[in-house]
């Protein structure tokens, strides 16, 4: 277990970027989401819920896949440029760490996804302990102890200190090159610091949150019940839920006209969207019905089905936070639950 | 808020209306949600307090295609935006049995946590029609004091005044919550040089994420398929990139509903990013009072709107922009 | 890449059917001289352009973008110009208040007995885009590369 003062953050900021460039927490016109440091960037760790979620470090909202040009009468193909330098992103949450694992099964199983690989590998997560949790969060729920991360690196904010402990091999290589920075500390204050978060998040609104009777063999009971006619109305169609989701994965490859040529790429989808999975054929959900229970089927059911049983939400409460109408997962849990409970 | 109640129940038992359309209860302090109720059973989970800022009136363009009559609660301002859909004929009179609700300024959950009040459990004093002057916040972490006033939405502090512009019955009393000059922020990026307007807008819509909430919540943007979701045109394009495409979006989005435009404010509500979107649509409100002389889209279902109409003596293009606008 | 070259603006220039492009066509006839650079997009009306055509145009790489149409009270159609000219007070506007450099947009009306004016107006326009630069606040960067 290592530490540093709060105050000479800016110094641990700095070094960091000696050898890789250092997404964090930045505050723009009021809202927090990550964004590489600088000097005059407006660090906040303060706020526990960035607006995006830290996805976008390893799967952007839009990225080149190809160019295609015409030189000289014939066609040239240029791929996208593949990350290959080395970043850190810093002071991710316990759940969007738990993201990065979902994105994993996703784009790391075969075939594997090179642009998210490549990122994957070039980054270093250094996670922070959610000192403060808040009403929305229930990541408890998918087992996750936002007391412990779990990431290369995890770190604490206790008092004026931030306490620092690295977990994989990776994590290791980035203590030893700030180790100048680092001093050696027990783990008491952590430990404490662990029980506290601990104690609030049992105290959370959302503390007896349970997915008893969602996964893989739901998914005919599920699939089929009218709740979904009744819990979908107010829906606005609108992707904010998705766009701010740490595990939502769904994207759509389309072609920019540019003139001289021709930009493939790819960029995030909603299921919200009149148009998610348009085929030459048409849509195969035609209701926004039937896409807002896509939403929640894929995240409950269907990844379940996929991946051995884990759930694709994290219970960060984005959705929570964000939704324009007040719609969220955790709604759509509680009135199956109250359903089944009649 | 009984007296709401009281009155969808009974009717709902005359056979005057098949449905309500109000808002239903939240499983936080802050998140109550548009909703339909078909029986008096259903009701007991109809709330209507400071945080039902959501505009119903675009939810009776569906409800226009079912049978029956919908009772819709509007607030003073979600009346401008009942007014313009009749105008639109998107929406049937017939159709609607309109309670003129009460407003007092709505709040939000973003609000509270923009003043940095976060863990909130539940919220004392947010009574729709006798709100207090402030606020008890009981969170995880303590109770927290605030005023009403400093939580209130954007729109509420330029309130277009408490008088209902379209109803059968009113339950309720209204207030007028302005206390800014709504054009204020307009004027300040006019008197702005180009490079200092550009950075400012580049900077805000940097945060867009594209999610469309803003055109999706808007009342005036009611075309069944808006050419962004158009797969057949070039337009349909969902990159997230810092050069154009977000200026374009938001250019069109606001230009679109240009005249229509009732300045709810609804769009800078939904925001996830907190981007000031209603400076779009100000601008252009601004622009048409002083070129076509004042105008308040909704006022009434009747007059021509400005982009439909115009004169022969019309400002020309070129000498709209003089004078350092 | 190629050399420092001089700054040679992308002009697209809407004209309405019944005026403005019989008037590029009477100053053709007539060999009165425009710049090249200005590339003509004819259209039914005036009325026809909308806010997206103009975007558009600079998103994919315009300089500068004029509409011309019939004079008001001229309109083929009797009103499209004056709801022409509503609409493209309101985005000129606009597009100021965003930032753009005035003088990229404009509108003039010509008439198809103006053969004369159609190219002194193109002439001043690709005079005051040159004098403007290259767009940089409208276009695509991914149309630059």
């Amino acid at each position: 277990m290592k530490k540093i003062e709060k105050a000479n953050l800016s110094a641990l900021f700095a070094a960091i970027t000696e050898e890789a460039s250092l997404l964090l927490p930045v505050k723009n016109g009021g809202m927090t989401n990550f964004a590489l440091w600088s000097e005059d960037a407006e660090v906040d760790l303060d706020t526990l819920k960035t607006v995006k979620s830290a996805k976008d470090a390893f799967f952007p909202q839009s990225e080149t896949l190809y160019h295609v040009r015409r030189e000289e009468g014939k066609m040239q193909i240029t791929p996208g440029e593949r990350m290959d330098e080395d970043f850190v992103l810093f002071g991710v949450r316990a759940c969007d760490v738990q993201g990065f694992a979902v994105l994993d099964k996703v784009f790391l199983s075969d075939p594997v996804d090179s642009f998210y690989k490549a990122r994957r590998e070039h980054g270093t997560v250094v996670a922070m302990a959610c000192h403060a949790p808040e009403e929305s969060c229930f990541c408890h729920t998918f087992g996750i102890d936002s007391a412990e991360p779990g990431a290369d690196v995890d770190t604490w904010m206790v008092g004026d200190d931030l306490y620092w402990k690295a977990n994989t091999e990776k994590g290791a290589a980035l203590t030893i090159r700030l180790s100048d920075l680092l001093s050696d500390v027990d783990e008491k204050a952590v430990e404490d610091e662990k029980a506290n978060i601990r104690g609030i998040m049992e105290k959370l609104p959302y503390a007896s949150l349970t997915t008893e009777g969602w996964g893989a063999d739901a998914q005919k009971e599920k699939f089929d019940s009218p709740l979904w006619e009744e819990l979908y109305k107010p829906c606005l169609a609108c992707g904010t839920c998705t766009f701010v989701c740490p595990t939502c994965q769904c994207y759509d490859i389309k072609d920019y006209n540019a003139g001289e040529g021709v930009q493939r790429y790819r960029c995030w989808d909603s299921c919200m969207y009149s148009d998610f999975t348009m085929m030459a054929h048409g849509n195969n959900r035609t209701s926004q019905m039937q896409r807002y229970r896509q939403r929640f089927m894929h995240k409950l059911v269907y990844y379940p089905a996929n991946y051995d049983g884990m759930f694709s939400c994290v219970g960060c409460g984005r959705c929570v936070d964000k939704c324009p109408t007040g719609l969220n997962i955790v709604k759509v849990i509680k009135a199956f639950a109250k359903k089944e409970d009649k | 808020m009984q007296e709401l109640v009281n009155r969808a129940k009974a009717l709902l038992a005359d056979g005057i209306v098949q449905r309500v359309l109000g808002w239903k209860i939240g499983d936080l302090a802050y998140n109550p949600e548009p909703a339909f109720f078909e029986t008096e059973e259903a009701l007991s989970d109809f709330v209507y307090n400071g945080f039902c800022g959501a505009n119903l009136s675009k939810y009776m363009i569906e409800a226009s295609k079912k049978e029956g009559k919908t009772l819709v609660f509007l607030k003073p301002c979600d009346t401008y935006s009942f007014n313009q859909l009749l105008k639109e004929h998107r929406i049937l009179r017939e159709k609607a049995y309109i309670i003129g609700v009460g407003c007092m300024g709505k709040i939000s959950g973003e609000k509270l946590k923009e003043a940095g009040i976060r863990g909130i459990l539940a919220v004392e004093g947010a009574d729709a029609f006798s709100p207090a002057d402030s606020l008890t916040v009981k969170t995880l972490y303590g109770d927290k004091e605030i005023a009403y006033t400093d939580v209130m939405l954007e729109r509420c502090h330029v309130c277009k005044g408490k008088e209902h512009k379209i109803y059968d019955e009113i339950i309720g009393e209204s207030r007028d919550t302005a206390d800014a000059d709504r054009m204020e922020a307009v004027h300040a990026i006019e008197a702005m040089s180009p490079e200092e307007k550009f950075a400012f807008f580049q900077s805000a819509l940097s945060r867009c994420i594209r999610c469309n909430a803003c055109r999706n919540v808007c009342p005036a943007c009611s075309c069944r398929k808006c050419v962004f979701d158009s797969t057949k045109f070039d337009s349909a394009q969902k990159a997230n990139v810092d050069s154009f495409e977000e200026k374009m979006f938001h250019v069109i989005r606001a230009f679109h509903v240009a005249g229509r435009c009732t300045d709810c404010g609804e769009c800078s509500r939904v925001c996830p990013q907190n981007i000031p979107l209603h400076l779009f649509n100000r601008k252009l409100i601004s622009d048409i009072n002083e070129f076509y002389g004042e105008y308040q889209a909704g006022d009434d279902a009747e007059t021509k709107g400005p982009l439909t109409d115009f004169t022969l003596e019309d400002i020309e293009p070129s000498d709209a922009r003089e004078g350092g606008r | 890449m190629s050399v420092e070259k001089e700054f040679r603006p992308k002009i697209v220039a809407f004209c309405c059917n019944w005026c403005s492009y019989a008037g590029a066509d009477l100053a053709g006839s007539s060999r009165l001289a425009y710049p090249a650079d200005v590339k003509i997009i004819r259209v039914p009306c005036s009325c026809r352009v909308n806010p997206m055509f103009i975007l558009r145009a600079f998103e994919k790489g315009a300089d500068g973008v004029i509409l011309c149409g019939c004079h008001p009270g001229d309109c083929h159609y009797s009103t499209g110009n004056y709801y022409a000219r509503r609409r493209m007070t309101l985005l000129f506007s606009l597009l100021d208040y965003l930032g753009v450099e005035e003088g990229r947009t404009r509108v003039e009306w010509v008439s198809a007995a103006e053969g004369v004016k159609f190219s002194t107006v193109m002439n001043d326009f690709v005079e005051k885009i040159r004098s403007l630069g290259e767009n940089v606040r409208l276009g695509d960067l991914r149309c630059k590369n």
